[in-house]
């Protein structure tokens, strides 16, 4: 039987009233300002940006304090913004090389033009709990010392003489940019689409993947070659000029896996590399994503599929975190009438399991008997 | 700076353009839903000739920076008629027909047969070029009759201009189903839609 | 001859672009400062925008090799004529439509022979010297965060 039924207007409406009391809190507390969220939560607001796969400050913030900091309904929110703006264009692909940089470190050269440099890290730091955080204790100017005009080439690029490290990639020089916003996912699919989907992929997932290489499910020696933060230029061809404008400076984080490789039929023994390049300052999710670009290289380089990792649909097709809690989420939407069926299915099934169990019973004895 | 010939091509976009676009893009929509009828649009752009307002409109609405669009020689030799294009729409130059999202072409004698575009894939059949056909009129023409999905039984159109043997090359692309091209007639203030779904019956006592 | 012409004309377009850079960057009360002490302001009509859409920003794969979409920005652009027949453009990241606004005039006044020098030494470089200003303090922080390697003891050397 089905009963179409209806209703719950009036209490939705109050539930989102109560949501914004409780997102809201205590009155006498002072309100979020957004301001304060870019400017004191903004590793927080890098990834909404950066998994929103929409680069803006200003509407990640807003979208974090409209989900009560909940980081995937945050994204959530950004996405669907997106969707209801026209793309005017393509950017000139960003130039990391000539990045104004923020941090710049590598673990496998000491002494790599431009130093090593630190940056606003939480590296080194004794992860104690920080009292004087809880009020508002004045913070010092941070020390400075002359830059000069110290270049800082790309690791990669210091490497690439020897032929002891692949290059950047090898895809043909016309090799049209696919857009997974634009198409829909086929596999296999090229590195660039698979790379725009790690980029905005959850870094949890990422995370948890890029650690079960290193725990030896498809295990590919990574080095952190290089891992770079800072502010790059972003410049768009317009057409009715015909010439690129700069459109401003968006800030990036990008790592260089460098892998030991022992060669395979298809290429020689060298280092390969696996490539992170995400929105914002988020060095773990850059580090994740390069090492998770490299295991998905497997059949590229000939290597065997044996692990999670290297499978390129499983990582791609559960990689998204909106799609996931969509697909997960919806179980809590009412399912009266497919639990009804399921129900109804059950019973049938239960009555013919204990039917022939009875006849099963009957039989035993029947043999018991007979012994 | 040679791109662009005259400052002409930032004028004559949309005036309001979000409820413009909105508007023609619903009218576009209907046109498509019930092949045949004369859907009637009043938001306008100005466009350099042989741009009518209304082809301007529709080519306002439809096209951006991610639809290659295929221009008649004519059209394409107009440097202000692509200029405006361009900084209206964004759209980019397809080199061929195969490549187009979109076509615009601004007479019947200058509609290439219709195989020479973007036909879509048995997997992905909208992959194919939308023909926005500029006409001189929607009405007074030869009759054709049309029948299909969103025609109750017969619907009968009489454009002027359609280029010669038209009429066998709509078959074909009929025959290709669910590949194919969709059109759109346009002509003064109106635009017939013929989806590829539609077919062109033969007429009484005559030939199709 | 020809040659000469060209070059100009790329010199002149390099220095718009570089303007137009700084003006991309400009905060927005910068240029609505600019703008409101202008005199004889000209009347202004938009011809596009300000609208707010996307740009899909492109990375390379491995940092150097093949394009790649990372994701997408906000974009704000907008397209003015000047009562002078005069038409500027202008294109900025995020959403600040009345800054992208006031960039376009200014880029229209730019373009313009009489009012370049004035736009140049009054606008855009005061602009240009704070950024400069503000990238060269943060290069300095970061600087101060760049390790210097001494070595303690050479194991060869016993």
């Amino acid at each position: 039987m089905y009963v179409a039924v209806k209703g719950g207007e009036a209490a939705i409406d109050n539930a989102h009233r109560l949501l914004a009391d409780r997102r809201r809190g205590d009155r006498s507390v002072p309100a979020m300002q957004i301001e304060q969220i870019i400017e004191q939560l903004g590793l927080a607001v890098d990834r909404v940006m950066s998994e929103g796969s929409l680069y803006d400050r200003e509407l990640a913030a807003l979208a974090f304090k409209q989900a009560r900091g909940d980081m995937i309904e945050a994204i959530f929110i950004l996405r669907a913004y997106r969707t209801t703006l026209p793309r005017f264009g393509y950017s000139e692909p960003v130039d990391s090389g000539t990045m104004q940089i923020e941090r710049r470190i590598s673990a496998t050269y000491k002494d790599l033009p431009g130093g090593q440099l630190l940056g606003p890290t939480f590296d080194y730091t004794h992860r104690l709990l920080d009292p004087g955080l809880m009020g508002d204790e004045a913070v010092g100017t941070p020390p400075r010392r002359e830059a000069g005009d110290r270049q800082a080439p790309r690791v990669s690029d210091i490497l690439a003489h020897e032929g002891l490290i692949e290059n950047d990639s090898d895809l043909p020089d016309d090799h049209p940019a696919g857009d997974l916003t634009r198409e829909p996912l086929e596999f296999p699919m090229a590195r660039d689409v698979r790379l725009q989907a790690l980029s905005r992929g959850d870094e949890g997932f990422l995370l948890a993947l890029g650690y079960s290489t290193q725990r030896g499910f498809a295990r590919s020696h990574p080095f952190a070659g290089e891992i770079r933060i800072g502010e790059v230029e972003v410049e768009i061809d317009v057409p009715e000029l015909g010439f690129s404008v700069c459109l401003g400076r968006i800030q990036v984080t990008e790592c260089q896996m460098v892998n030991q490789f022992q060669g395979s039929s298809k290429s020689p023994p060298q280092f390969t590399r696996g490539y992170g390049l995400v929105f914002g300052q988020s060095e773990r999710k850059a580090m994740a994503m390069s090492l998770v670009d490299r295991s998905l290289r497997a059949s590229e380089l000939g290597e065997d599929i044996t692990a999670p990792a290297q499978d390129e649909e499983f990582v791609i097709s559960h990689a998204d975190n909106v799609q996931a809690t969509g697909f997960v989420e919806h179980l809590k939407l009412p399912h009266y009438v497919d639990f009804q069926a399921e129900l109804d299915l059950v019973r049938r099934m239960r009555a013919e399991f204990l039917a022939s169990q009875a006849g099963d019973d009957v039989a035993d004895n029947g043999v018991e008997a007979a012994q | 700076m040679s791109a662009v010939a005259s400052q002409d091509v930032f004028r004559g976009g949309f005036a309001n353009p979000d409820f413009d676009a909105q508007m023609v893009f619903r009218q576009i929509m209907n046109a498509l839903a019930r092949p045949g009828t004369v859907c009637m649009i009043d938001a306008f752009t100005e466009p350099p000739a042989p741009l009518s307002p209304c082809t301007g409109a529709i080519a306002a609405t439809l096209f951006d920076a991610d639809t290659e669009i295929w221009l008649d020689p004519l059209l394409l030799e107009r440097q202000e008629v692509v200029g405006w294009l361009t900084f209206q729409t964004a759209a980019p130059l397809a080199e061929t027909g195969f490549d187009a999202r979109f076509a615009l072409v601004s007479s019947g004698d200058l509609l290439p047969p219709l195989e020479r575009f973007a036909q879509g894939t048995q997997e992905y059949p909208d992959r194919s070029t939308t023909i926005i056909l500029q006409l001189d009129s929607l009405e007074g023409g030869v009759p054709l009759v049309l029948a299909g999905p969103g025609i109750k039984d017969r619907h009968v159109i009489e454009p002027v201009g359609l280029p010669p043997r038209f009429v066998e090359q709509w078959a074909a692309n009929n025959s290709h189903y669910p590949r194919g091209v969709d059109i759109i007639l346009v002509a003064d203030d109106g635009l017939i839609g013929l989806p590829r779904t539609t077919r062109i019956e033969p007429t009484d006592g005559q030939e199709a | 001859m020809k040659s000469e012409t060209d070059s100009a004309e790329v010199t002149l377009q390099n220095a718009r672009r570089a303007a137009m850079a700084v003006l991309a960057r400009a905060e927005a009360s910068e240029l609505q400062k600019a703008w409101n002490e202008w005199p004889d302001q000209p009347d202004v009509q938009l011809l596009r925008g300000p609208e707010t859409g996307l740009v899909m920003v492109r990375g390379r794969i491995g940092g150097g090799g093949t394009p790649f979409n990372l994701g997408e920005a906000t974009v704000t652009r907008a397209t003015v004529e000047l009562s002078n027949g005069q038409v500027g453009h202008a294109h900025a990241l995020g959403t600040d439509k009345e800054k992208v606004r006031h960039a376009a005039i200014i880029d229209a006044l730019w373009q313009d022979e009489t009012s370049r020098p004035a736009v140049e030494d009054q606008i855009v470089e005061p602009i240009r010297q704070r950024l400069d200003r503000q990238d060269s303090t943060r290069r300095d922080e970061t600087a101060a965060t760049r390790v210097d390697f001494f070595t303690m003891v050479r194991g060869e050397d016993e």
